[in-house]
């Protein structure tokens, strides 16, 4: 047992039907008790999804449970098999219903004997893996099915396509930004003049799986789902894949420069050419993102040296510390990440740019970390904002656990040019807040002219002097009019026409009386 | 699909798919109400992440509750449940001192059939502090019935009544009050007050409320002489109120029924069936019930009514006529029903996860009148709805408002239906004459929000996509 307060990934049936709802026209049976079902009101709000959520629970009662759950499970398969007309249902049990030890592969061979969708079993242990292991699981299980079953029918074609193209791989719903991170991978390819072959899992169709290995390659942008896919493809089909993020000016360099080899091994073949991206990467860098500029900017040479703590999944935190060691000149005293199972690469990835790495998923210890560091500026979770907020550091959000705030209306991608940009707006917003707040310190704020002079309604015969005015600023902003008003009242009501410091104490006093 | 809308009030049990929260989330209220208590969730991370994720509650705050994960060793019994469970609590006890922990079961504890009543006594006993323990699980309850499992437990814990003491009380206290009474008059008026109170049965009320809304109930028994004479939860564990023999009990919540089961069977409480003091006609009636069991005759209870009814005059020209249809959530549905009809709107199907039909008798009386008196339609109460079902009456019914769960709410107003979330009735304070403008407030938001759109034509917000079936 785990004294656990808080988590940053959840649970694995949460990555299952995360993936499994990204898909169109595909529903997903939760075999779980009532209240299981959670995921689709955080889908339906957090989303502000249109469409019900394609999740039904196949709720296990005290009935169920003495009956035995199959012929439930079964009618459910087939009901919604005919109410929503899917091309596939995928079944999964919860945490809890999976200690039941049902064999649940029998109810979906059952199922899938009288219905036209194609049924599988998520196959995933919900007490060994995370939300996101599961999630890269599922979507490697799909594909294969997919694949396998368009190979037994022999309809798998593996020629590639004419034109360079890839397949952008882990896109998926309630992740961190994905759909703005997907529209500036689209751009991005368009402009290497390579075709977008199939986004998966957010919007795809899975009748569409089969055309996957048409691609020349894979893109990877998170390392956390879609990995297993790409690896099984490469294995299968020899498709190669691209998993560099391309976040931050430096790294989008890199993936660039390796979506060209990529690409030139066919080119070459295909195309009788080469093509190259140098010209494209400079003219990118230099001018049409902000970012780098920005580093070189008088504004960017004040945050040199500052120190900054990174925390997050493995992907956006291993990318923000480089952006911020090596683009930003900013100091990491820690970079860690909560994707334990991948603590390895993560390491080797941010060596070099922090003094420590912090691999865990106990909030605490990342707060306390924090709180021994007293970093200039946060760059974490939602979790790390709330640290933040109670130790006055200000924290820019860069990773998921997601939150509605990370759901804006607004374009606001984290990859990409366009998400080097937005990148370096949180950064110097997030370190300038830092400074403002301390600037308020030392001059007493801005509001100072509102005190010192008159006030607009009444006839003011009252002169506070200079130590009185001094003795005002240092009041909270917040109740600073209220205590001049009360104060003001105070010498009113006693004849008294000079505010001094014993003046306020003795209206705090006659107050307080 | 015909829907007929019968003239005498409708049961059905659909056994359908339907969606609530989890009973364990009365944590997020409870542990807010019980100042001194620590919640203990044992549970699975599937728990941990629903407290976490779709309620908010979040622990940055530091609150009194905490998750005992069940980790694989749990599950398949290699580890020791009480030792696990002991190093836990002591901990707690260490960085929280509660004066009580409540361990919340969950489904998982009912399948691996741990004993936590079992163990509690024993831990209890070692660690000095005492431990309630309450099965809130998703096999037997739903959503608000969390609540009730908490009280129920915590009704055992309640100290027992010793009549002897109790007049003791009253003796002394009057002696006391005799020699204080050459201090001031006023204090010697408010004894008498306090004696003259004291002409009926102790009256405990059960159910979680906001202190400022239970003493508000308060206050309105006692402009018609009714002294409560305690609460169940109390703001502090060590304040239960006495229970016993000759003790009148009275619930504010309609889905308390195993608490009051617990009260009359185990406690031998005497339950006054009442409908509960939603609305002011739910308060009136509530305010009459009790006092007609104490022999009291109410007085200007109808003009308070009145008053109240008056003050709702411009929500109610708003709600007139409209219709509405309850998906299903809270077990609220049944009162609020009533009192929504009451005002002149017509209700098309109450769905409810769980009707305890001799608990709510006195509410369902109440609705079925009302319904006579407005001369609205019977609307039928769906058990266990099927959500999907529930989607397809809608299209056909189209209501006016849909009081729905949080995962319905933005698809159906996607489809052009108003909606309100089910669970902000359960956390707004809706209890008791003034506050039935709160109920009004929510119910109308929608409608006046959509008034001030009507003229867009943005009524309609998805995309017919003739692939797939949109349902």
């Amino acid at each position: 047992m785990k004294l656990a307060y808080w988590m940053y990934a959840g649970p694995a049936h949460i990555g299952t039907l995360r993936v499994a709802s990204s898909f169109k026209n595909v529903h997903a049976i939760m075999h779980a008790p009532l209240g299981d079902d959670y995921f689709n009101v955080m889908r339906s709000m957090l989303e502000r999804e249109r469409d019900f959520t394609p999740v039904t629970a196949s709720i296990v009662d005290r009935h169920v449970l003495a009956r035995g759950s199959q012929e439930k499970v079964v009618d459910n398969i087939m009901r919604k098999d005919k109410e929503e007309c899917p091309d596939l249902i995928v079944l999964t049990p919860t945490c809890t219903s999976s200690i039941l030890q049902e064999d649940l592969q029998n109810f979906v061979d059952r199922a899938s004997i009288s219905v036209n969708s194609d049924v599988i079993l998520a196959d995933v242990n919900h007490y060994r893996v995370n939300e996101l292991q599961a999630a890269d699981r599922t979507l490697e299980q799909i594909v294969r099915y997919y694949l396998d079953k368009a190979r037994r029918q022999g309809k798998l074609n593996q020629s590639i396509t004419d034109v360079p193209s890839a397949n952008i791989i882990g896109i998926f719903t309630l992740g961190f930004h994905n759909q703005h991170d997907c529209r500036e991978l689209k751009r991005l390819l368009k402009d290497l003049g390579i075709k977008i072959n199939q986004v998966i899992p957010e919007g795809g169709f899975v009748e569409d799986l089969e055309k996957l290995p048409k691609a020349w390659f894979n893109l990877i942008p998170y390392r956390e789902v879609g990995l297993m896919t790409a690896i099984y493809l490469e294995k299968e089909f020899g498709m190669p894949y691209v998993s560099i993020t391309p976040m931050g000016i430096a790294d989008i360099v890199q993936c660039i420069r390796q979506i060209q080899k990529r690409v030139n091994t066919w080119t070459h073949f295909l195309l009788n050419q080469k093509l190259d991206y140098e010209l494209y990467i400079d003219q990118q860098t230099r001018f049409i993102s902000q970012a780098a500029w920005f580093s070189r900017s008088i504004d960017c040479q004040n945050l040199t040296g500052k120190k900054a703590v990174v925390f997050g999944d493995a992907t956006h935190a291993s990318s923000m510390t480089k952006i911020l060691a090596q683009e930003m000149g900013i100091r990491v005293s820690c970079a860690g990440t909560y994707c334990k199972h991948d603590a390895e690469w993560f390491e080797e990835q941010v060596q070099g740019f922090c003094d420590e790495i912090l691999i865990t998923d106990d909030h605490t210890q990342v707060g306390d970390t924090i709180a021994r560091i007293e970093p200039s500026a946060i760059f974490g979770t939602q979790m790390e904002r709330h640290i933040g907020k109670r130790l006055d550091i200000p924290c820019g959000v860069i990773s998921s656990p997601v939150h509605i705030q990370n759901f804006p209306l607004g374009y606001r991608p984290f990859l990409g040019y366009e998400g080097t940009n937005q990148i370096a707006d949180l950064v110097y917003n997030s370190f300038t807040l830092g400074m403002e707040d301390h600037l308020l310190e030392i001059f007493g704020g801005h509001d100072t002219k509102e005190v010192i002079t008159k006030s607009l309604s009444t006839d003011n015969d009252l002169t506070w002097n200079s130590e009185s005015q001094l003795e005002l600023n240092k009041i909270p902003g917040f109740v600073r009019g209220k205590i001049k008003r009360n104060t003001e009242r105070f010498a009113r009501q006693n004849g008294i026409t000079g505010i001094t410091v014993e003046v306020m104490y003795a209206a705090k006093e006659a107050l307080n009386a | 699909m015909s829907i007929q809308i019968s003239e005498t009030l409708t049961f059905e049990c659909e056994t359908g798919n339907y969606h609530t929260f989890c009973p364990i989330s009365c944590v997020a209220w409870l542990y807010q109400k019980i100042e001194d208590s620590f919640f203990l969730v044992i549970g699975t991370k599937t728990c941990g992440y629903f407290l976490q994720n779709a309620l908010g509650v979040m622990i940055f705050a530091e609150p009194r509750y905490a998750m005992a994960e069940l980790e694989e060793g749990d599950i398949s019994a290699q580890l020791n449940d009480y030792e696990e469970l002991k190093r836990l609590c002591f901990q707690i006890k260490k960085d929280r001192n509660p004066s009580v922990i409540i361990w919340i079961g969950t489904c998982t504890t009912e399948i691996i059939k741990m004993d936590l009543e079992g163990m509690a006594p024993k831990l209890e006993v070692e660690l000095g502090v005492p431990i309630v323990v309450a099965r809130a699980n998703g096999l037997d309850y739903a959503f608000t019935q969390g609540e009730d499992t908490v009280l129920a437990a915590m009704a055992h814990r309640c100290p027992e009544r010793d009549l002897l003491i109790d007049e003791n009380k009253v003796i002394q206290n009057q002696t006391i009050q005799n020699i204080f009474s050459l201090f001031s008059q006023k204090k010697k008026e408010e004894t008498l007050k306090y004696l003259e109170l004291k002409n009926h049965p102790p009256l405990v009320l059960f159910g979680s409320l906001p202190s400022t809304v239970a003493s508000q109930l308060s206050l309105e028994l006692k402009r018609q002489s009714i002294q409560v004479s305690g609460w169940l939860p109390t703001q502090r564990y060590t304040d239960l109120p006495s229970l016993g023999d000759g003790v009148y009990v009275c619930g504010v919540n309609p889905f308390l029924s195993r608490t009051a089961t617990t009260l009359i069977r185990r406690r031998k409480c005497k339950l006054i069936g009442a409908p509960f003091p939603i609305g002011p006609d739910g308060t009136r009636a509530w305010i009459e019930k009790i006092s007609s069991v104490f022999g009291i005759k109410t007085k200007g209870l109808e003009e308070r009514e009145q008053q109240v009814w008056q003050s709702l005059k411009n929500y109610l020209n708003l709600v007139r006529g409209k219709s509405v249809f309850f998906m299903g959530d809270n077990l609220l549905e049944i009162s609020l029903a009533r009192f929504l009809i009451r005002c002149g709107m017509i209700v098309y199907e109450i769905g409810i996860p769980y009707m305890d039909k001799r608990y709510q008798a006195a509410e369902l009386a109440l609705l079925r009148n009302t319904c006579r008196e407005m001369c609205t339609p019977m609307p039928r109460i769906v058990e266990k709805p099927d959500n999907y079902n529930q989607i397809q009456r809608m299209r056909e019914l189209q209501p006016d408002l849909a009081i729905t769960g949080m995962a319905h709410a933005n698809p159906l107003e996607a489809r052009g239906i108003n909606t309100k979330w089910s669970v902000e009735f359960t956390f707004a304070q809706i209890h008791g004459f003034t506050n039935a403008k709160d109920v009004l407030e929510l119910v109308t938001r929608p409608l006046r929000r959509n008034n001030s759109l009507e003229d867009l034509g943005w009524t309609n917000l998805i995309k017919k996509d003739n692939k797939i079936k949109v349902i």
